[in-house]
């Protein structure tokens, strides 16, 4: 299961919207073993591409020395499909490498850039399986209590 | 000569769980070879026919090799070498 704060997944939604029709990506990160999404990081899609994204390679060395220095590592990779359903591509199953991770994918097929609900669902992609998984969206007060 | 490499979560299966390894080569090639000399299975992981894999990215003192000579790129003793999956994917 995928607990996520309200104000998290309304940034994770609000940053589809916005790039659409371009993929967006980008990653939470949370404190090493809490499985905690804590810490949003919008990134660049070096591809540009409404079918595609990618991290800058620059970008991605400096999010993971970032996340190492702070004691964090991926709980959240995130991105989003255009035209498409909300479910992880033959690409994006063979390009997983953090079994660690869950892999968030929202679609905004429907609505573009426009208010309205997206598809917002997450996975474990482990070894080219793919398992779907409950989300759970607690208030940011909740997130925050559960965690001190 | 003693190099320091970093090795990505989903490569630690070849290294005993180590986050970091020391290797040894005047170049990346050489460098990989000596990885894979303690570490069997890892160059396949890395490379694939003569060239370095697509989603594969690996930095020498912070820049990726393929600014500087890819697989030809050079290693002096203390450099350190990060080996990091790329983060991609997308609809088709």
């Amino acid at each position: 299961m995928l607990q996520i704060d309200q104000a998290t997944y309304d940034a994770i939604v609000e940053h589809a919207k916005r790039d659409h029709p371009v993929e967006a990506c980008g990653m939470v990160a949370g404190p090493v073993g809490s499985d905690r999404p804590a810490r949003l990081i919008e990134m660049v899609n070096a591809a540009g591409s409404p079918t595609f994204y990618e991290y800058d390679s620059t970008d991605l060395l400096h999010l993971y020395r970032e996340m190492d220095d702070r004691d964090e590592e991926p709980v959240v990779i995130y991105h989003s499909h255009s035209a498409t359903e909300a479910y992880p591509s033959v690409t994006d199953i063979n390009l997983a490498s953090e079994p660690g991770a869950h892999y968030v994918l929202v679609s905004t097929r429907e609505h573009g850039n426009n208010p309205g609900p997206v598809e917002f669902r997450s996975y474990r992609i482990v070894d080219g399986v793919v398992t779907e998984e409950e989300v759970t969206i607690a208030s940011s007060t909740e997130a925050a209590e559960e965690s001190s | 000569m003693a190099i320091e490499v970093r090795i990505p979560t989903i490569l630690r299966t070849y290294t005993g769980g180590e986050k970091a390894v020391n290797a040894d080569g005047a170049t990346l090639s050489a460098l990989i070879d000596s990885l894979e000399a303690n570490h069997p299975g890892i160059k396949d992981r890395l490379i694939e026919g003569a060239d370095l894999r697509r989603f594969v990215n690996i930095y020498i003192n912070d820049e990726d090799v393929r600014f500087i000579g890819s697989l030809e790129a050079e290693l002096s003793d203390g450099d350190q070498v990060v080996i990091l999956p790329a983060v991609a994917g997308g609809a088709l």
